[in-house]
């Protein structure tokens, strides 16, 4: 048990392989699969990293953020680069968000007496 | 260009290599460098001969770069006397040490720098000019760049980024611009060109606490980016890792990052770039004639094992090239990821 008062605390993500404690087997699993994502493949390692930063953004994981921060910049992306890639998550989350406008447009013609 | 007092100047704790050395191993690590050595069946670390005679001439530089593991600035005084001189280019005639690599501080502003590169090239040596680009853009340097190409010296030169925020965040204010030109006018000599036999060797190191990245494919971006924007050529580009020693160190102390750069660089042993690490081939000469296992050693004040001779003036090839090399926590720097060293990257 830590003392600290914080859901989220940056030296946790060291202990992140404490999780396999529960069930040894389907860590081992996931930490297979999740090596052979981030090989070099069809995507270099540095456009997965930007990838993975950006969605580290959109789905709001401080442990992702600096653990994709630090990999972006060590696969040679710089501040512009991972900026931009910031911009994408956010640009997609703000879109996913106003494309629910047109739900909302379906509702009021049911509702309105709009032609 | 900006230019800030040396941790000396400031009379700054970590300009001291014995409390450097304290601070570094103040930092738990869940393995000491001689452990994780041991772990890749190279514990004790011994050389596989002296390739290279690497002098630093002294420590007095134009520019005072954040990461300089040297401490090195205008302010700084030292600078190898004569006899110590000497007594290198003695040990280059009597023994056949294929290179001779000078470094610094800027290592052009010691008075018999000419010399030293004369007779080193006289001698029939590769010789390294380890140079920091702005000083051929001041007056009484303007020589360098045809002085180094006559002498078909191979250059090393630093450029941290390829843009001109990243470099100047790191070595002073309009530091990319002026280096930029000095590319530019190396290139016109002909180094970097192919078919020239002029090397121009750029060396980066990332602009914070992180790994720097893969050696073959950034060198493909720079070429790329230099080129396309700067109508700049260089021969090859050689990624080094910042060394957690003198004004890194104090950085990285300001930022609370010491501990957590130094297990990240303990976390990324690499066996094969620890089998490679330039001190199994490199003897580093100190501006006072003091013998090292590396220059990063030489700044700690940590140097050749006690029971070889210490000095240039007691050179014993054989002794030597016998020596356990001197580690501490720092030596992991030359290990992480793809390893690192005066050359660049140790594997791939």
């Amino acid at each position: 048990m830590t003392d600290h008062q914080h859901y989220y605390h940056a030296p946790d993500l060291a202990r992140f392989a404490e999780v396999g404690q529960g069930n040894p087997e389907l860590w081992q699993k996931f930490l297979g699969w999740y090596s052979a994502v981030f090989a070099e493949g069809a995507l270099s390692q540095r456009e997965k990293a930007l990838i993975a930063l950006a969605v580290a953004h959109a789905v709001q994981c401080p442990y992702c953020i600096d653990a994709y921060s630090t990999a972006s910049l060590e696969h040679g992306s710089n501040e512009e680069q991972m900026t931009e890639a910031v911009h994408v998550a956010a640009a997609i989350r703000g879109g996913a968000s106003l494309v629910h406008g047109v739900q909302m447009r379906n509702h009021l013609h049911q509702l309105g007496m709009q032609p | 260009m900006t230019v800030l007092p040396t941790l000396q100047k400031q009379q700054h704790p970590l300009a001291s290599g014995a409390a450097q050395l304290a601070r570094l191993y103040a930092v738990r690590l869940e393995r000491s460098f001689p452990r994780a050595l041991d772990g890749a069946g190279l514990w004790p670390l011994q050389p596989t001969g002296i390739d290279i005679l690497q002098v630093n001439v002294g420590k007095k530089c134009n520019q005072t770069c954040r990461h300089c593991h040297v401490d090195a600035g205008p302010d700084r005084t030292e600078m190898m006397p004569d006899d110590v001189l000497e007594a290198c280019l003695a040990v280059l005639r009597d023994h056949p040490i294929p290179t001779l690599d000078i470094t610094g501080g800027a290592p052009e502003l010691h008075p018999a720098f000419r010399r030293l590169v004369t007779t080193a090239r006289g001698l029939g040596r590769r010789v390294i000019d380890r140079c920091n680009l702005t000083i051929t853009r001041l007056p009484n340097y303007r020589y360098l760049p045809a002085f180094l190409a006559e002498h078909q010296v191979e250059i090393v030169a630093s450029l941290p980024y390829y843009q001109a925020r990243q470099t100047d965040t790191q070595r002073g204010d309009g530091v990319f611009e002026a280096s930029i030109a000095a590319l530019q006018e190396l290139n016109a000599l002909g180094y970097g060109q192919p078919g020239t036999g002029l090397v121009l060797n750029l060396v980066t190191n990332p602009v914070g606490a992180f790994l720097p990245p893969a050696q073959a494919a950034a060198e493909r971006e720079w070429r790329e980016r230099l080129g396309r924007q700067h109508g700049v050529v260089f021969t090859h580009l050689f990624t080094i890792t910042n060394m957690p020693v003198s004004r890194f160190l104090e950085h990285l102390d300001e930022r609370q990052q010491t501990e957590a750069y130094l297990a990240r660089l303990a976390q990324a042993f690499n066996p094969a770039a620890a089998a490679g690490v330039m001190c199994r081939t490199t003897l580093s000469v100190g501006w006072d004639g003091r013998l090292y296992d590396c220059d990063f050693n030489q700044q700690l004040d940590l140097p050749v094992e006690s029971r070889v001779p210490r000095t240039i003036f007691e050179f014993e090839a054989a002794a030597l090239a016998g020596r356990r090399v001197a580690v501490a926590p720092h030596c992991f720097g030359c290990t992480a990821g793809g390893g690192s060293s005066c050359g660049g990257a140790l594997d791939g």
